[in-house]
């Protein structure tokens, strides 16, 4: 297929239209408008045969798609910052129930103070909610990865709704060259969505009834044991995925990481200009590669272990910040992941691009080897805030 | 009472789509009312039901007392939920993947109505879902031990308005829901009340042939919250359309009907005796009282009138 000129959000919302969603209900937010206003524009077109439910809140949102994936429909939203705040009660609901809704995350800094900019604290407040939770670093990625989770989502093995981060501004408003699959691919690919349980008045479910202590335990039991099952599948989807297009995604992948004794770790798009910093540095004579979490949930314990088993030095870089708590979400969880091991890498942790704030890739160069160097002195320190004026 | 070849003068269906054995306490309207909603509405619906008396009394995992698909997620987002199910049923019809067409019903309380969930609701009413949604109004958060809600009447003493040395209780006049469903111009509003149960049936079924959505509110007498004997409910109910207080009327494509049109109104009194949650108030905070509902109930009159 053609190579295409398209901004991420748009593309994010091809993967829609191509999956022949059914329902989407969504609000507006910045970042993350572009999506729904084309979504919106391709049902007024008649291009997509969908509802377009038009909600007064994300809380709505969100609530809407709980009804109408409950009733059978492929289901759809999208939403960002104060949006996936304001949805926090409803995404544990979404899941706990097994309503494989799919979402996109322009992720974007909480207020106060308000900014619309990117980093990954709307996410990050809400990642303990049960979805799976995939980040895509590129236009590419954003579109491929949509269409993965609907058949992700719906697999029967699977059933829990996937949500789909992007950064803000940095992939969801570039306009990058991209492959779309071909329509007959992608219905091939992801047939027609049909909910084991649906709301019918043939079958008179009770869905939601509460629970009591003698069952909640093992509610959550079961679901944590099903959701960490969930990654044996997903990797099968995304292989599946590959032998269509060519295109290969992992729940941690590897830049450059050969004979690397320092891996430096991120999430999201700025991975792609730390990528540039790698190579500067691989060209130096520094034995650096670079780590990037695709799969946030379930957590990809296995494949982390595996691949930092070589390395003697980590660099995290969070783009959130645990306010009074331990370094950056991303480096904790890393840490608490590689605590067990017996020969475990030292650690050095940054917290950066909070706010949209950018990183260059000088900033990632030096970053990389101050960390170096902590680790030299051993000082790893606890974590450091970077680029903040005095 | 399935066994029962007839059930009551003017037939009535004999299923129940809410099973006995659920756990409302002894006298609630509430569940009355469910009850005869549910006999109206028949078997070709599907109910979101948000978080609440009738929630938790009706769905102790792994009980059910729902004999018709039902779904609970959260207390503020039912009518959301609601449209969400509607629009899914809407699509997949007309793609041909979902046979019937049930009628999508949202059954909340009057806090999860009238203060959280109001948002919710007035979003999917002024978006136009066909469905039809029931405010059970018990007059308080029952639920959680009785405290204030927004449709808690005006001097009624609950946990949160206790009356006491510097208080004479609720010290807000009751929220109008009904009238605030009407101004956002649906084709249907009505109030009703268990204790007219042929008034409350033909309502429902008004509802169900309404194109569009309807809003039905349904005053339930609480023993529990407005500590009053449980067997007097049903004439609670009947004392509070009798002295003017909750009136019962419907707002058809905008036009004004009193169902039950009563030349005399009882006085008030007659009705806040008998309830605990009264027996505080002055005969000043009484006379207020009658004063305020009779000069709504006029008020109500004349915009019936008009028709």
């Amino acid at each position: 297929m053609e190579r295409v000129g398209m901004e991420s959000s748009l593309a994010i919302a091809e993967a829609v239209k191509a999956a022949r969603s059914e329902v989407i209900a969504a609000y507006p937010i910045t970042p993350q408008t572009h999506i729904v206003e084309r979504l919106a524009e391709m049902v007024a077109n008649g291009e997509l045969d969908a509802e377009y439910v038009p909600v007064e809140s994300e809380h709505s949102a969100l609530s809407a798609c709980l009804g109408s994936s409950a009733a059978g429909a492929r289901t759809f939203t999208a939403t960002a910052g104060q949006g996936l705040a304001l949805m926090h009660e409803v995404l544990f609901v979404a899941a706990s129930m097994r309503l494989p809704i799919v979402m996109a995350v322009a992720n974007r800094a909480l207020s106060a103070p308000l900014s619309i900019w990117g980093d990954h604290s709307d996410i990050m407040a809400s990642r303990e909610c049960g979805w799976i939770q995939i980040f895509a670093e590129n236009g590419q990625q954003a579109y491929d990865l949509t269409l993965c989770a609907f058949k992700i989502a719906e697999d029967h093995r699977v059933l829990f709704p996937v949500m789909v981060n992007i950064d803000g501004f940095n992939v969801s408003h570039v306009v990058e060259p991209l492959y779309l699959v071909e329509q007959a691919e992608v219905d091939k690919f992801l047939p027609r969505y049909t909910h084991p349980y649906g709301l019918h008045p043939d079958r008179p479910l009770t869905m939601g009834a509460f629970g009591m202590p003698n069952i909640y335990t093992e509610v959550k039991k079961s679901q944590d044991v099903a959701l960490r099952a969930s990654k044996k599948i997903i990797v099968e989807i995304w292989r599946e995925f590959e032998s269509i297009t060519g295109r290969r995604y992992l729940p941690v992948e590897s830049y450059r990481t050969e004979d690397a004794d320092t891996l430096f770790i991120m999430m999201g798009s700025f991975s792609e200009t730390a990528a540039s910093a790698i190579d500067e540095l691989r060209d130096a004579g520094h034995k650096v590669g670079m780590l990037r979490i695709r799969l946030w949930r379930p957590f990809p314990f296995e494949e982390l272990t595996a691949a930092v088993s070589k390395a003697r030095l980590l660099i995290t870089m969070d783009r959130a910040l645990c306010l009074g708590g331990p370094s950056g979400p991303m480096c904790s969880e890393i840490q608490s992941a590689l605590y067990p091991l017996p020969n475990k890498p030292s650690i050095v942790s940054y917290v950066g691009g909070l706010g949209g704030r950018e990183v260059s890739v000088e900033g990632f160069k030096s970053l990389i080897t101050q960390g170096i160097q902590k680790a030299v002195q051993k000082a790893p320190g606890e974590f450091e805030m970077i680029g903040v004026r005095g | 009472m399935e066994t029962f070849t007839v059930y009551v003068p003017r037939l009535l269906s004999k299923r129940e789509s809410i099973a006995p054995g659920h756990r409302a306490c002894t006298g609630c309207a509430e569940v009355l009312a469910v009850r005869m909603v549910c006999k109206a509405l028949g078997r070709n619906i599907i109910i979101a039901n948000a978080t609440g008396c009738m929630e938790i009394i009706s769905s102790p995992a792994p009980y059910t007392s729902w004999r018709v698909p039902w779904i609970h997620t959260l207390f503020e987002n039912t009518a959301a939920v609601a449209s969400g199910i509607e629009s899914a049923i809407k699509v997949l019809s007309r793609h041909g993947r979902y046979e019937g067409k049930p009628k999508v019903v949202a059954m909340g309380g009057d806090g999860g109505t009238a203060d959280i969930g109001f948002q919710a609701l007035s979003g999917a009413m002024e978006r136009g879902h066909e469905l039809i949604y029931v405010c059970y109004d018990n007059e308080g958060y029952m639920n959680t031990g009785v405290q204030r809600s927004g449709t808690t009447p005006f001097g009624a003493s609950t946990t949160t308005s206790p009356a006491g040395s510097h208080s004479q209780g609720q010290f807000t006049w009751k929220k109008n829901m009904p009238e605030i469903m009407a101004a956002h111009g649906i084709p249907y509003v009505a109030t009703a009340n268990p204790s007219y149960p042929f008034d409350l049936v033909a309502k429902v079924q008004k509802a169900v042939a309404t194109k569009g959505p309807a809003y039905l509110h349904v005053l339930s007498v609480c023993p529990t919250g407005w500590r009053s004997p449980s067997d007097l409910s049903v004439r609670l109910g009947r004392l509070a359309v009798e002295t003017g207080i909750f009136p019962l009327y419907e707002v058809e494509n905008g036009k004004y009907r009193l169902n039950v049109d009563l030349p005399k109104l009882r006085p008030i009194t007659d009705y806040i005796k008998v309830q605990g949650r009264f027996r505080h108030l002055s005969q000043d905070m009484v006379n207020k009282i009658q004063e305020k509902v009779s000069s709504d109930y006029t008020a109500l009159k004349q915009k019936a009138s008009r028709n």
